[in-house]
């Protein structure tokens, strides 16, 4: 049974109080099954605070549709079997014409309140943190004695201050007027935002005591003031998270477009494709290898870099080798690329989003402060962006490859006359640009829906970020992306997200106009070329 | 200075006059509405080709001003549908539902025809005056004017698909009842609006084919071709620039207002910045840099449009993304080089 525990944690609890109770309250019992909806609330309420074990019992009977009536008993259907709901013992030739007793939401939603105050009693701490959070959120003043006994009782000081901040919500709503600024003041010195829903209720209501309502505001200022810490972590870590996915975005395109000149409108594209082979490892992983399910991430990093840089070095190869010097033409080309690619995978995985599911490492977040919880799969990415910038910088400065690429890109008829393969160096660095394209897909898909227009979306943002920057800077890359980052969660705060949107992007065509080779400028006579 | 046309260019002038009068009589209303809708996409892909073709600035924005002239069309048109909407009210009907009370600012003076043709005009045109001048001032060209001129668009498109902006949000204006008091609907209606942006683009073809063929077209060449060489002989390459981009966004914005009463509807995704990339294909494949060719390539893309996304729904984009592909590799000068090429090669 999944409760025995409840069972047993309410027992030793019974002893510890010394409750004489050791059967049922009758009265109760037969209240829930023939009272009205408030009656069957009160005796809810008597029987938790008596905190009897089987209380459990005949709250999940009623929820669950398995109480029943006949005469002037009330029975628990369970399985074949008929209890007596008062005694809990088996009745051997139980009335043929029982009725069911009928559970409206109302009945519901208070059943589910008074188990989450009998689960605060659980001795796993994980239980009893989720209880602690759902009473929180206001529960039924009834159970005001059975949390204030939990309180007393419990040691975990994260569960305690979620405890007093119920508790302090219930003495507000029925407690006498020192009663209340007690629990205003409690509730002045937590950290929990819904002590300032509380608070700012308590503050605005109409026909409360002036005292009380003076009390409230000065806690709430107290509360908003800590709070505010939180909010601003918040933002920071919103704006940076955005920034490593606006970096990893253009990080290729400051390869393809920055160094090499290629206008590539089929980037968001081959982010797609990148996506969707994480989507494609992901369900082999399922079909194969389910024990290994959570590192399907892996082994879809490497398969989403070959994929997109496959399809980035055959695109070079076929159509835009032969367009080089001709910007304009590439920038057509390459968006026609960018239709028939996102038509062919409509083709194969049908129009609609498919589901990529957060491995369990990267599921769920780390609680930093008590309003700001950070989530693992936006830490992952932002490492995973710093990882993939480190090893894109070192593969430039440090290897032949690199080398050639910026021959290549300083002087590209020198570079051929020494010896450097230029067509060949063109072939890897675009699909180097590719595969960097495929990271960001893989890494978005971690983050939201994959679709077909997946890459759309991240066109225009990721040409803002290159130009921004200034073309052939890989530096003013990462600045840029960060800086819009910021710059997109700080408005976004202040004034909603489309307008925040259409802020930068109006920001940036006035920014280029004043400064047209972006923040960091090449100088010297190559810029004029 | 050279002249207009030739013998023949304007007899084949004439006997484009003569079919279209004569054309939307013969035609069933779904032809009248598609031809009239191509003569649109066709004039936008005229202003194109005049900037683009002739001086080396490709727009990727074409679509914003298209679709400026058309929401300003639009504007009359919502108040021409009167007290006839769903709500009975003196407010378009999405007004009554986002529960306004009055016309916003941008409304104003908006039931007058004269007030909104001046819109049409007077909206593209400054937008593209006061960009071009920041763009062109600052030396901003090629691939990067290209790509802010995207931006842009996509910002317009953002801030139209807001409802506080008062343009109707994401469904835009539709259900229009009556222009200038003749029913938008009726076939003498259409007919006559197929015959009037069939003047529209005859005009347009004239006005371009002046430009291109006297001093200020042979300025504009040498800005495309040496940019810097011509402002050293003395020429102020920002003036002609913004000049032609300001004139280009002006034709656009006439195409959609020619553009909705035919076609009954506009909404943001007009402005969506693959709108306007299409734009370009329709210059790249009718020729850039001859009059005739962006004509015939808005009518052989959009014609192949109709067709694809009724036949075969799911083959359109391949076939779109093939167009793309192959015109730039192998027809550098459109469908209107390859005809000459092939004249020459006769002759």
């Amino acid at each position: 049974m999944a409760w025995r525990w409840e069972r047993a944690a309410i027992a030793a609890l019974l002893v510890c109080v010394a409750a004489p109770a050791a059967a049922i309250d009758k009265d109760a019992v037969a209240k829930l099954g023939f009272g009205d909806s408030d009656e069957k609330i009160a005796a809810m309420g008597a029987l938790v605070k008596e905190g009897d074990p089987r209380a459990i019992e005949v709250l999940k009977a009623l929820a669950d549709g398995n109480l029943q009536t006949a005469g002037e008993r009330v029975f628990i259907q369970r399985d074949d079997d008929v209890l007596d709901a008062v005694t809990g013992e088996k009745v051997e030739s139980p009335p043929e014409d029982r009725d069911d007793v009928v559970a409206n939401n109302r009945i519901r939603a208070a059943v589910g309140d008074a188990l989450a105050g009998l689960r605060i009693l659980s001795p796993e701490r994980a239980k009893r943190l989720a209880a602690a959070k759902e009473l929180t959120g206001g529960a039924d003043p009834a159970m005001l004695p059975l949390l204030q006994r939990a309180l007393a009782a419990e040691k975990d000081p994260e569960i305690r201050s979620l405890l007093e901040v119920a508790t302090a919500a219930m003495e507000l709503k029925t407690g006498d007027k020192a009663q209340r600024l007690a629990a205003i003041r409690r509730l002045g010195a937590s950290t929990s935002p819904a002590s300032r829903t509380m608070l700012a209720a308590a503050a605005n209501a109409p026909d409360a005591d002036p005292e009380v309502r003076a009390e409230a505001t000065k806690g709430l200022a107290a509360v908003e003031g800590r709070l505010a810490w939180g909010e601003r972590l918040g933002l920071a870590f919103a704006g940076v998270s955005l920034g490593s996915i606006l970096l990893l975005a253009a990080l290729g395109l400051a390869i393809t477009y920055g160094l090499m000149g290629v206008i590539n409108m089929a980037h968001g594209e081959l982010i797609m494709i990148g996506a969707y082979t994480t989507y494609v490892v992901q369900n082999l992983f399922r079909a194969w290898a389910p024990g290994a399910f959570d590192w399907y991430v892996l082994a879809a990093v490497p398969a989403s870099f070959a994929v997109s840089a496959a399809v980035g070095m055959l695109l070079e190869r076929l159509v835009i080798r032969w367009l080089y010097g001709r910007p304009l033409e590439t920038l057509l080309a390459t968006w026609g690329i960018s239709l028939v690619l996102i038509q062919t995978v409509r083709t194969i995985f049908g129009a609609q989003n498919v589901q990529v599911e957060n491995p369990a490492f990267m599921s769920g977040g780390v609680q930093a402060l008590s309003n700001l919880v950070l989530p693992w799969n936006r830490i992952v990415i932002i490492f995973f962006a710093a990882a993939v910038l480190v090893a894109m910088g070192l593969l430039l400065s440090r290897t032949r490859l690199g080398l050639f690429v910026r021959g290549v890109t300083q002087n590209r008829a020198m570079a051929s006359c020494v010896g450097v393969p230029t067509a060949r160096v063109d072939t890897y660095a675009f699909g180097l640009g590719s595969g960097i394209a495929g990271l960001a897909g893989c890494a978005l898909s971690q983050l939201g829906n994959v679709g077909p227009d997946l890459g759309q979306g991240y066109i225009v943002d990721s040409f803002m970020v290159v130009v921004f920057g200034g073309v052939g800077q890989l530096a003013g890359t990462v600045y840029a992306a960060l800086t819009l980052g910021f710059a997109n969660k700080l408005l976004e705060d202040w004034s909603g997200a489309v307008i925040a949107k259409i802020a930068v992007l109006v920001f940036i065509i006035i920014f280029i106009q004043r400064r047209p080779q972006g923040m960091f400028a090449l100088k010297g006579r190559a810029v004029e070329a | 200075m050279r002249r207009l046309y030739g013998p023949a260019g304007w007899s084949a002038i004439g006997a484009a006059v003569l079919v279209m009068a004569i054309l939307p009589h013969f035609l069933s209303s779904y032809w009248v509405t598609l031809i009239g809708k191509i003569m649109c996409y066709a004039i936008v892909a005229v202003a194109l080709d005049l900037i683009w073709g002739y001086c080396g600035i490709l727009s990727l924005g074409h679509g914003l001003f298209f679709a400026l002239g058309g929401y300003a069309m639009g504007m009359y048109l919502m108040r021409q549908i009167g007290r006839e909407g769903q709500y009975q009210s003196d407010l378009p009907d999405f007004m009554v539902f986002l529960d306004w009370k009055s016309f916003p600012w941008q409304w104003w003076n908006s039931d007058h025809f004269g007030w909104c043709a001046l819109l049409v005009v007077v909206v593209p045109g400054l937008l593209a005056f006061a960009f071009g001048y920041l763009a062109f001032r600052s030396r901003v060209k090629g691939v990067y004017f290209s790509i802010i001129t995207q931006a842009l668009t996509f910002a317009a498109m953002l801030l139209f698909f807001r409802n506080a902006t008062g343009f109707g949000g994401n469904n835009g204006f539709t259900d229009f009842k009556r222009i200038l008091g003749f029913t938008v609907t009726s076939p003498e209606t259409r007919a006559a609006l197929f015959m009037v942006t069939g003047a529209t683009l005859l005009g347009t073809l004239l006005l371009a084919r002046w430009i291109v063929t006297s001093k200020l077209g042979r300025v504009l060449t040498a800005i495309r071709d040496a940019e810097s060489r011509a402002s050293f002989c003395g020429y102020n390459t920002v003036h002609y620039k913004v000049a032609v981009f300001t004139l280009s966004a002006v034709i656009c914005g006439i195409a959609g207002a020619l553009y909705v009463p035919q076609v009954g509807i506009i909404n943001p995704s007009e402005m969506s910045p693959a709108n306007s990339i299409e734009i370009a294909i329709w210059v790249a494949v009718g020729g850039r840099g001859t009059l005739i060719g962006p004509i015939l390539g808005a009518g052989v893309v959009n014609g192949a449009k109709s067709f694809f996304t009724q036949a075969f729904p799911e083959y359109w984009l391949y076939f779109l993304g093939a167009i793309f592909i192959l015109a730039t590799l192998f027809l550098p000068q459109g469908i209107a080089g390859l005809a000459q090429k092939l004249g020459r090669g006769r002759a």
